[in-house]
């Protein structure tokens, strides 16, 4: 069996770009003590409103644009149930993921009928004839800028002690001066604005449309990466890589003839399995932030 | 001026039920703006979505049928949160259902309807818990979030189905990514004449009957509601949390299971990747808005039965897109969630200008 | 009955600088005191916690508020620093009206606290904690955190690392840290809410030296408690807080503890003793180092003394010489535990208890002394069925229980009492159900519960144990006193052998907490052996007949009532060994 290692990786890393931006945004809404289940919507939306204003804008950057805002709205909306009203952390989440994508197929019927969503303007790969470094501008974003600046924004800079003080200890950070709500409002606008980043990727770089069901349970996948990473950051890109190779592997299975006699689905259920084999490994005798899915409360 | 939340002193008994209204005049609201986007009369809409399912018989036996598999579903998830058990896998429950009547059905095609009928559902309950019995095991041995586990079986299972259809079990026939039909003794009894109405709606009410029963009566409803409200506590009176936990996981997914067994029997007899049109989703949907008791979710799965009807009138009388249906349930579901937050806080003003008195964040 | 006390003084009376700040200071005379409450009101629901409270605090003062728990002390503090929102009233610092409505204005404003549950956040180092109050968004300076920290632990007179993680520290430790953080934002005033709770004596002098330090540069103290002795010792002024209003101010000097006492507690005698042996407290405190404290202290107990004789039964009163254990010998021990071990699943990779050896016998109460944790809380759960044992047995009535479930321990004759009130009883259920969850099965008709006998079982409970709740009310909506009370209830309607009681009044008001030891030397009368765990040493040296001490998983001491007295104790509680002369 002869794989094509290079081709292999170049598509791992286009693959991982929507499950980093989606799991770094779920990292920074659980460090500040939200589970955010209504990351799958959120991608999902981004995917969707980035075609739709990319479409009629004519614009890729206007749809991106757009996306990152209905992220942080999303996010902001998770905000008042679990963080204003103190609702449980899963029902807020699985009703916002449940709205949001209910609304944008109602959308979606609305605007293209029942059939298929048009071909809006996408972003092109940078350096097309390298190996490897051929690339969505989003990916090197998603690496090279957004990873790192994640790690730095946690450990060094006031916005990341206030989200880590907040998300294990907000009794201490209220003492200190620090305004729960509004850090975890804020955590939950970037979040929700990675999140939408990652699924507008799918659409805008990867297939330049729309289609139903688009985000595949990406969604949950970045949860799981976030508690296999125990919520660090180089962990959770890693967790990325990690499900994006079993896929590209997956991929150049199905064509290969030793495998032919599987169907093609159950190999792309691989990587979903995967992922829970690698929380089984990685996810046990954790410690979630102090405060995961406590809403906060002055007496 | 600023607003925050207070702690009641009591509450009062009237506020559940004004509390709700309010969570529905909200969902009105929102909702109106979407209808209006889609060219039709918000008033009008409302009355095909709520009235009109039940102005004939024929819509109201739908209004059954299409609250049966919700009703299912409902109960699953309902008995899992009652336990402190996050199982958000009833849709690849549900799936694997489905998949094992099928299964049960092709395996013994001969059978009398008195044993294929029994075999079907029980293949459905199996093989609902065989799906779900993987994150349990995985939470109660290694402490693995179910929530996780169970929501990522749900791709995964759709993908199993998926499968099937396109490979093994691809239609003999037509050749379409449909399983072959079952034979006729797997066909779930009709209940009502002249209706589609089968032997799941009655089975889904006597369910709940017994969840009910068993939740509020017996030592083992005592128990389960203990480990779902307290674990620690639960534990420090000799209630072993974890077999509970287990016990109720396995119990949900199969009742999931069953629900997919029943919609097969009773409506598609086939497999198909659209067997479940989101049931185990909307099934955390009528749990929560059920209050986790059966009862409750036996009149959330009729409403949310009746608006699944009514979305389908309405996208055939007004061009409304059916996915309304599920956008009222959900903003429903959140409207009513947070609405209810107000039964033990209540709204104080708190102006600005005054020395003492902080902002609400 | 507040004669030897001067009325409080009205929010524009004077208020005198104490005695002891007249070191400094004393050639710029303050105009206005440094913080002043005027009348604050503050009630949650029906219950009025703070009814009109006047306090102010000079600069250079230690100014000491006393109460019960209950008085209001916490609220009023929490007020103070902006964590509570109050009603009616005003706070002035310097004279002029503040308005602190977020931890962030009373920052501010110069004010810093801690208190008994440490702000810290346990996964962030020290000088992390430090950089925490006023934090921008932007890049954090460390190495002026690190220098703030080094700074103020100079100005303490003590030494922290700044980059250590927080819950890897001791409590003692913690608390300084706490007290740095409040330094670091310059606070000119520094409430101090129980401080000496969760510290051992030795550390408690190391607290006092650092206030002494900290007030002579013109610091103002605000120090609650609810302990004479400490408090007169360290404070200027004394103020005493009951059911939410100012009883009495006094000056430290001449303080009458008696009075201060009564005022404290609104009533004469409260507590329980035994009556069954001479008054060992005060035996033992006048030997003890600190000649003032002790007997302020001992005077307090001695003010609470009630006579339990006949509360403890005639015949065990007079069956039993004083002080020394009469085991049973036809009974097994109630409870015995051999080599027991428990080893750490963390990376400290020290064993949290370490070759356990304990008999308690019938009729008798072994008093456990210790600092948290020191694997108190692993006994107990350890006990509790709630975690096994590595290594060793636990007995109970002579049955061996080693690594059995809580059924088959409550089958066995325990009962178990635990310091988390919370985590023992199921809120959401109501007081009837708790009564019965450890034993639902004996409550079936058929497959169902028996309605009726939960019913008539919750309702003699109640009776007897004078729980002021229905049957139907939710568990949750209890007070703490009356939560303990159904604990206590479910616990001895078995008649246990063997009681673990651990904490069994932490939190509770003098009333509840008397009720509570009455029923442990109840139990101790009918023939139970209770193993009390305590963090209370006057709890303990009140009520037990032997004393062990347990430090880092081991029992390090184990002294009769007579060799028990704070001194010894509190050295072996720090891990010091007892040279042969010291226990006497």
């Amino acid at each position: 069996m002869n794989l094509p290692l290079w081709a292999m990786v170049t598509a791992m890393l286009t693959t991982a770009t929507p499950l980093v931006f989606g799991a770094l945004g779920e990292l920074v809404t659980e460090r500040a003590g939200v589970l955010n289940l209504g990351i799958e919507g959120t991608m999902y939306a981004g995917a969707f409103v980035g075609v739709l204003v990319a479409g009629s804008s004519g614009s890729v950057w206007i749809g991106l644009l757009a996306a990152l805002v209905t992220g942080v709205l999303a996010g902001l909306f998770v905000g008042v149930f679990t963080v204003t009203l103190g609702v449980n952390q899963h029902v807020a989440g699985i009703g916002t993921t449940l709205l949001l994508i209910a609304s944008c197929n109602f959308a979606s019927r609305l605007l293209y009928g029942g059939g298929s969503v048009p071909q809006v303007p996408k972003f092109s790969q940078l350096l097309p004839d390298v190996p490897v470094a051929s690339q969505y501008l989003l990916t090197y974003l998603a690496f090279l800028i957004v990873a790192p600046a994640m790690f730095v924004l946690l450990r060094s800079t006031g916005f990341g002690l206030r989200v880590r003080a907040v998300g294990d200890n907000p009794e201490a950070a209220d003492a200190a001066g620090i305004s729960v709500a509004r850090t975890r409002y804020a955590a939950l606008g970037l979040g929700g604005m990675l999140m939408a980043a990652g699924g507008a990727f799918i659409t805008l770089a990867m297939l330049g449309t729309f289609t139903l069901n688009i985000t595949n349970g990406r969604g949950w996948v970045c949860i799981a990466l976030v508690i296999f990473a125990r919520w660090r950051v180089i962990p959770a890109v890693l967790g990325g890589l990690l499900f994006a190779a079993v896929d590209a592997l997956q991929l150049q299975l199905v064509i290969t003839p030793q495998f032919a006699g599987i169907p093609q689905q159950l190999m792309s259920a691989l990587p979903y399995l995967v992922v829970i084999g690698a929380l089984v490994v990685a996810g046990r005798s954790l410690r979630y932030p102090g405060a995961y899915l406590k809403p906060y409360r002055r007496t | 001026m600023r607003l925050r939340l207070v702690l009641r002193g009591r509450e009062p008994r009237w506020l559940v039920v004004l509390l709700i209204a309010i969570a529905v005049v909200i969902v009105f609201a929102v909702t109106a703006g979407p209808i209006r986007l889609a060219g039709a009369n918000p008033r009008a809409a409302y009355q095909r979505y709520l009235i009109t399912p039940l102005t004939s018989f024929t819509s109201f036996t739908e209004v059954l049928l299409a609250s049966t598999p919700l009703l299912f579903t409902g109960l699953a998830v309902a008995i899992a949160f009652r336990a402190g058990y996050w199982n958000i896998g009833g849709e690849g429950q549900f799936l694997a259902g489905a998949t094992g009547a099928v299964a049960t059905g092709f395996a013994f095609p001969g059978l009398p309807a008195a044993l294929a009928i029994p075999a079907g559902l029980l293949g459905g309950v199996v093989a609902g818990m065989l799906w779900g019995v993987v994150p349990a095991w995985l939470r109660a041995t290694w402490g693995i979030d179910e929530v996780v586990t169970t929501l990522l079986l749900n791709p995964v299972a759709l993908l199993g189905v998926q499968a099937l259809v396109t490979g093994p079990w691809r239609n003999s026939q037509t050749g379409f990514a449909v399983s072959d039909s079952l034979a006729p003794g797997y066909a779930l009894p009709t209940v009502i004449p002249d209706s589609s109405v089968h032997l799941g709606f009655p089975l889904a009410v006597l369910l709940a009957a017994l969840i009910w029963i068993v939740m509020s009566r017996t030592v083992t409803g005592l128990r389960v509601r203990a480990v779902g409200l307290s674990p620690d506590a639960a534990a420090f009176s000799g209630i072993g949390v974890r077999k509970v936990h287990f016990g109720a996981a396995l119990i949900s997914a199969g009742i999931a299971g069953l629900g997919g067994a029943v919609q097969v029997l009773g409506v598609t007899h086939q497999l198909t990747p659209q067997v479940s049109d989101s049931y185990g989703y909307t099934g955390i949907v009528v749990a929560t808005l059920g209050g986790l008791s059966a009862l409750g979710v036996l009149l959330v799965g009729l409403l949310l039965g009746n608006i699944t009807v009514g979305a389908q009138n309405a996208s055939l009388a007004l061009q409304l897109p059916p996915q309304m249906g599920q956008i009222i349930s959900s903003s429903l579901l959140l409207a009513v969630v947070g609405m209810l937050v107000f039964r033990r806080y209540r709204i104080v003003r708190a102006p600005r200008d005054t020395a003492h008195q902080g902002g609400a964040e | 009955m507040n004669d030897p006390v001067q009325p409080a003084p009205g929010p524009g009376g004077p208020v005198s600088g104490g005695p002891g700040s007249g070191g400094q200071g004393s050639g710029s005379e303050p105009i206005a005191p440094l913080i002043e409450l005027v009348g604050i009101r503050k009630s949650f629901g029906d219950l009025v916690v703070n009814d009109g409270v006047d306090l102010a605090v000079d600069h250079g003062q230690v100014h000491a508020l006393l109460g019960e728990n209950g008085a209001g002390k916490t609220t009023l503090m929490r007020i103070l620093y902006g964590l509570t929102r109050f009603d009616d009233g005003a706070i002035r610092v310097d004279g002029a009206p503040v308005r602190i409505a977020s931890p962030a204005d009373a920052i501010a404003a110069g004010i810093g606290m801690v208190t008994q549950h440490f702000s810290l956040v346990g996964t962030m180092t020290v000088a992390e904690n430090v950089m925490l109050s006023g934090v921008g968004l932007g890049r954090v300076d460390r190495a002026g955190a690190v220098a703030a920290v080094t700074a103020a632990a100079d100005r303490l007179g003590v030494a922290i690392d700044p980059g250590a993680r927080i819950d890897r520290l001791s409590v003692g430790e913690q608390q300084r840290v706490e007290i740095v953080k409040a330094l670091a934002r310059e606070c000119r005033l520094l409430i101090l809410d129980e401080p000496t709770a969760v510290l051992v004596p030795q550390d408690v002098e190391a607290l006092f030296g650092a206030i002494r330090r900290l007030t002579a540069d013109g610091l103002g103290v605000l120090f609650i408690s609810h302990k004479l002795g400490e408090v007169s010792r360290i404070s200027d002024r004394v103020s005493v807080l009951r059911r939410g209003r100012i009883a009495g101010s006094v000056p430290a000097a001449g303080i009458e503890p008696r009075a201060l006492a009564e005022m404290m507690v609104g009533r004469p005698t409260v507590g329980v003793r035994r009556t069954d042996r001479p008054a060992p407290l005060t035996a033992a405190r006048d030997g003890s180092a600190d000649g003032v404290g002790a007997e302020v202290e001992a005077d307090l107990v001695a003010a609470r003394g009630v006579d339990v004789g006949t509360a403890a039964g005639p015949d065990a009163a007079g069956e039993r010489p004083a002080g020394t254990a009469a085991p049973q010998r036809l009974r097994p021990p109630a409870l015995r535990l051999r080599e027991l071990g428990l080893s750490g699943g963390t990376a400290r990779g020290r064993d949290l208890l370490t070759d356990l050896n304990l008999v308690v016998q019938p009729g008798e109460i072994v008093g456990m002394a210790g600092v948290s944790g020191n694997g108190q809380s692993e006994l107990v759960q350890l006990l509790s069925g709630l975690r096994r044992p590595s290594r060793g047995t636990v007995e109970v009535n002579g049955i061996d229980v080693t690594g059995a479930s809580p059924q088959r321990m409550i089958a066995a004759g325990l009962g178990r009492i635990t310091e988390d009130r919370h985590a023992s009883v199921v809120p959401g259920l109501t007081v009837e159900q708790n009564l019965v969850l450890e034993d639902a099965a004996t409550f079936r008709r058929g497959p169902f519960l028996d309605s009726g006998a939960v019913r008539r079982h919750a309702s003699a409970l109640i009776e007897r144990f004078n729980i002021k709740a229905a049957p139907t009310d939710p568990i949750g909506a209890l007070s703490g006193g009356n939560m303990q009370k159904v604990l206590l209830a479910r616990a001895l309607a078995r008649e246990p052998v063997a009681l673990v009681a651990s904490q069994p009044t932490r939190g509770l008001d003098v009333g509840a907490a008397e009720f509570v030891h009455t029923q442990l030397l109840q139990r101790r009368a009918a023939g139970g052996g209770l193993l009390l765990v305590s963090e209370d040493l006057d709890e303990l040296l009140a009520l037990s007949d032997r004393i062990v001490v347990i430090y880092a998983g081991r029992i390090v001491g184990d002294l009769t009532i007579e060799q028990a007295d704070p001194r010894t104790l509190g050295l072996l509680m720090t891990g010091q060994r007892l040279d042969e002369g010291e226990v006497a």
